[in-house]
């Protein structure tokens, strides 16, 4: 039982992410700014008529050199109750894993520790899986 | 109740269908605990809500299950084969049960004690229960009902939400292409239709209120036993309906409020009998629609609160000046059973009498946008209305835009909506004050917060006047207030939340999504201190009227010229447009027509050449003459800092009305130059009544005005023939009179000895008689 992976590039990087956590991946026409939230935050967009949570992926990673992400699509992830939409640079293709992901054997760089939770082979080639639900949370929930 | 039983009975059908593979495993291997755990919460469960409906049969039947699994549990008796046929023919004949309760069929009990003998290891014994002492609930109709999760009712919901963007965006198409009637009333079907399905949808959400007042007569029960008190429960208005999740937020602060009548409010039988009431205490709670709102009242007749007690309570927990005391209204003290610091402390609570906890009742009521009042009177009991929205997923809300963005506030904290340039600005240090009628209010602006660049500038920003829950009245500035929209709700994500201005998200009807503001985060961000001030806020407005009535009224308008001018509203009767051709200039002066009245016309050289005029009808109480001018920029109320023309002329003076330099009209000098020549124009007498008496208003005056006088209010300003004043009013009254005529309310004669008694109808006539118009007229 291969596992389905959404591979998209974020801050540079080719990742993957766990298709099964993904509902669909859109783009977003526009996006209403929601003032003083959490800094991850983008803004808040309309899909039919549920308000998305608009997440820039870049800054949820925290990596200091980047600036926001240069979006052009947005993965839809609910969770917790909410519908989340997480902006990265590219979504690239599903594809199935050629074998199960394999825990981290050593640091991957700052902000990517945190959100990677192994790394998945793919037609030969390694991704880091990330997982959708930690770079929602934001850099803030490092602390905890 | 049929509702009660109808859920009991889907419940239990339900149970009965999940539990079927558990039952087959534990057929299989009698020793599966886990198993055993499930069947006998299932009899259990079925034990307790029988007993609620008096459903004897269904009971007996659990009851033997249960205690049968019980010992199982326990390991005093083995699972054998014969019990576990024992226990699955009970479970079945419950389902049967459940299934003839449902469809109102009754079923043969004959082998009910069978069953029950073969559950508990006896050999069958005749039957305990005769059957007539067990009757069958009465046959139902059949009721179709089926059991949906709520989530699938929001998806429903949304699905709805998603037609009626769609309907909106289609209605745009349609208002942009050519008109075609065809199309356009099969949209307007369409529109119906959407509306009603989600209307409809919105009603699933609805439940009845009996669920929430279900569980009274036992709690009242309970307590007023446990506390030696008899208490009789009126429960009316179960059938109102409220949002399922509505009912989950009054469900504590309810109890609570329940509780509290019952053990501070009503009295024990002894005291009651002394004080000479009836031994029982009546405790009604009772709800009821209004509008778009459900009341809930919780009423007893106990001693009620003491608010002089709460008041000593106050002062000696240090949060009351003997002063403040002194000054509270009695609803003033009697709000300080919702003061947190003064209901927690135990101490104080003994002497109150009652209030543990009400601050947290009033600030979960609060927050679901809901209101709660209190009125009490001493040794009668206490009425708590509480007062909360049909929904909490519909708000109406006002929406508003900062930085360009458009946001919502909640309706139900907004307490007025103000021009900029209507209200007061101080500085103070960091901190802007705004001082709207005598009221000083921190002012908070919402672009300047959010940390967006606002669009208009500032003295074209609206202020919103917001009273969050719980907290001190602010004001918002805005850079523009929209439209009021019921807006549906939803609650945003935590890291939007996080921001703490926020209470939720919402849909534009064009598919924008708009955050809802919440005005109490909004003042917590802005660092206005709330609550703790509510109390001498109160205070201030109080000490703060006496100064609001030295301001004189003034209207702002902008002349011909297009200078700025005040003039007191006071003398200004009204505001009105004539037609250009109702101006003439004739004998020396100009003069308009209105009506059937010629008013000399002042503020303005010559007659427009065409459109119309707008004019300002001045009177002096006998005359009037009407000003031209351009346009009302504001009515104020300033506390007026005059600087005297040297000159006497139409501007009496100058004064500084918001930093701007606004000449004062003079109306004597106006009245003077001009008022000569009306003089001939007026034959109707005046007389002044005092203003807001009902009895002059209407008794008297159709009396006064059959005898052919114009009547007027008697206030500063006015001039009249006759002034009539009832006895009681003492002091000088503003009123310039030729003669006043007082009333008394008693026939024998009081002690001013002079005035008239009310219903002396003959006198009255005399007395007004004596100006009369008639004699005037035969005069003239």
């Amino acid at each position: 039982m291969a596992e389905l992976l959404l591979i998209a590039r974020l801050g540079g990087r080719r990742v993957a992410f766990p298709a099964a956590s993904v509902e669909a991946v859109v783009e977003l026409e526009g996006i209403t700014p929601a003032p003083c939230a959490a800094p991850h935050v983008a803004g808040l967009a309309a899909l039919r008529s549920r308000v998305l949570t608009v997440i820039d992926g870049v800054t949820a990673l925290d990596l200091s050199s980047a600036g926001r992400t240069q979006a052009r699509d947005a993965i839809v992830i609910p969770c917790d109750g909410h519908t989340y939409a997480l902006l990265v640079e590219e979504v690239e293709d599903v594809i199935e894993a050629d074998a199960p992901s394999v825990p981290l054997a050593a640091p991957v760089g700052a902000g990517w520790d945190r959100v990677a939770i192994g790394t998945v082979e793919v037609g030969s080639e390694l991704f880091l899986l990330v997982d959708p639900y930690l770079l929602i949370a934001g850099p803030a929930a490092n602390a905890a | 109740m049929d509702d009660l039983l109808n859920d009991f009975i889907a419940e239990t059908r339900d149970m009965a269908q999940a539990l079927s593979g558990a039952i087959v495993a534990w057929e299989a291997s009698p020793q599966d605990r886990e198993r055993l755990d499930e069947i006998f919460r299932f009899v259990h469960t079925v034990k307790g809500n029988c007993g609620f409906f008096d459903l004897p049969r269904l009971e007996q039947l659990s009851h033997a299950a249960e205690g049968a699994l019980a010992e199982v549990r326990a390991g005093t008796r083995v699972a054998d084969t014969r019990l576990v046929d024992a226990v699955l023919a009970v479970i079945d004949r419950i389902g049967e049960l459940v299934q003839a309760l449902e469809t109102g069929e009754s079923l043969a009990s004959e082998d009910d004690e069978q069953l029950i003998a073969a559950v508990s290891g006896m050999p069958a014994v005749p039957a305990i229960v005769d059957e007539a002492a067990a009757p069958e609930p009465e046959a139902r109709k059949s009721f179709r009902s089926i059991r949906l999760s709520v989530d699938l009712l929001d998806r429903m919901m949304s699905a709805v939400s998603d037609a009626v963007l769609a309907r909106n965006e289609l209605a745009r198409r349609l208002r942009d292409a050519p008109r075609d009637i065809a199309v356009e009333a099969a949209f307007e079907r369409v529109s119906t239709c959407i509306a009603e399905i989600r209307d409809g949808i919105t009603r699933t959400r609805m439940q009845r209120i009996d669920s929430l007042f279900s569980g009274l007569p036992r709690m009242v029960r309970d307590l007023a036993a446990d506390l030696g008190k008899q208490v009789r429960l009126d429960v009316d208005g179960g059938d109102v309906e409220l949002d399922r999740e509505m009912i989950e937020m009054i469900r504590d602060p309810l109890t609570h409020i329940v509780r509290n009548a019952i053990d501070h409010g009503i009295e024990t039988p002894e005291a009651r009998v002394a004080a000479g009431k009836k031994a029982a205490g009546t405790l009604g709670v009772s709800a009821r629609q209004t509008g778009n709102q459900i009341l809930i009242e919780v009423t007893d007749d106990g001693r009620g609160i003491d608010g002089d007690a709460l008041v000593r309570s106050a002062r000696a927990a240090g949060l009351l000046s003997a002063e403040q005391a002194e000054r509270l209204t009695a609803t003033q003290k009697l709000a300080l059973v919702f003061t947190p610091s003064l209901s927690t402390a135990e101490r104080i609570t003994a002497i109150s009498g009652r209030g543990v906890g009400m601050d947290v009742v009033r600030a979960n009521i609060e927050r679901i946008g809901g209101v709660i009042d209190i009125e009490s009177r001493p040794s009668q009991g206490v009425r708590l209305s509480i007062r909360v929205p049909l929904t909490l997923t519909i708000i109406p809300a006002l929406t508003i835009s900062a930085g360009g963005q458009i946001f919502a506030v909640p309706r139900s904290a907004i307490d007025e909506i103000l021009r900029i340039g209507a209200i007061r600005i101080d500085h103070v240090g960091a901190a802007e004050i705004a001082t709207v009628r005598g009221r000083r209010v921190p002012l908070v602006s919402l672009p300047d917060l959010l940390g967006v660049e606002g669009d208009v500038p500032r003295e074209e920003q609206k202020i919103v006047l917001l009273k969050p829950a719980g907290g001190q009245v602010y004001a918002l500035a805005v850079d523009a207030v929209h439209d009021h929209e019921e807006l549906v709700v939803k609650p945003a994500a935590p890291a939007v939340m996080a921001a703490g201005l926020y209470a939720g998200t919402t849909l534009a009807d064009d598919g924008c999504p708009i955050l809802l503001l919440d005005p109490s985060g909004i003042a917590k961000r802005a660092g206005i201190t709330l609550a703790e001030n509510e109390l001498h806020q109160a205070l201030r407005a109080t000490e703060e009227e006496a100064e609001t009535e030295r301001e004189t009224g003034l209207l702002l308008f902008r002349t011909l010229a297009g200078g700025t001018r005040a003039v007191p509203v006071m003398v200004v009767e009204r505001i009105e447009d004539v037609p250009a051709e109702a101006i003439r200039f004739g004998a020396g002066k100009l003069r308009v027509t209105i009506g059937e009245r010629i008013l000399p016309l002042a503020g303005c050289d010559a007659a427009p050449a065409e459109g119309k005029l707008r004019i300002l009808r001045l009177t002096d109480g006998r005359s009037e003459i009407a000003y031209g001018f351009a346009e009302v920029i504001d009515i104020r109320s300033v506390v007026l800092d005059l600087h005297v023309a040297p000159t006497p002329g139409e501007v009496a003076g100058v004064a500084l009305i918001d930093s701007d330099q606004v000449e004062l009209l003079d109306p004597h000098w106006l009245f003077a130059a001009y008022g000569d020549e009306v003089q001939e124009e007026i034959v109707q007498p005046v007389c002044a009544l005092p203003e807001g008496d009902p009895w002059m208003e209407t008794m008297l005056r159709p009396l006064v005005e059959s005898l052919g006088y114009r009547v007027v209010a008697a206030r500063e300003g006015v001039a009249a023939d006759i002034l009539i004043l009832s006895e009681e009013s003492a002091g000088a009254s503003p009123v310039k009179a030729g003669q006043v005529v007082r009333l008394r309310s008693r026939p024998e004669t009081g002690a001013g000895g002079d005035s008239i008694y009310r219903y002396d109808r003959a006198a009255l006539i005399g007395a007004l008689s004596r100006r009369s118009p008639a004699k005037d007229a035969a005069n003239g």
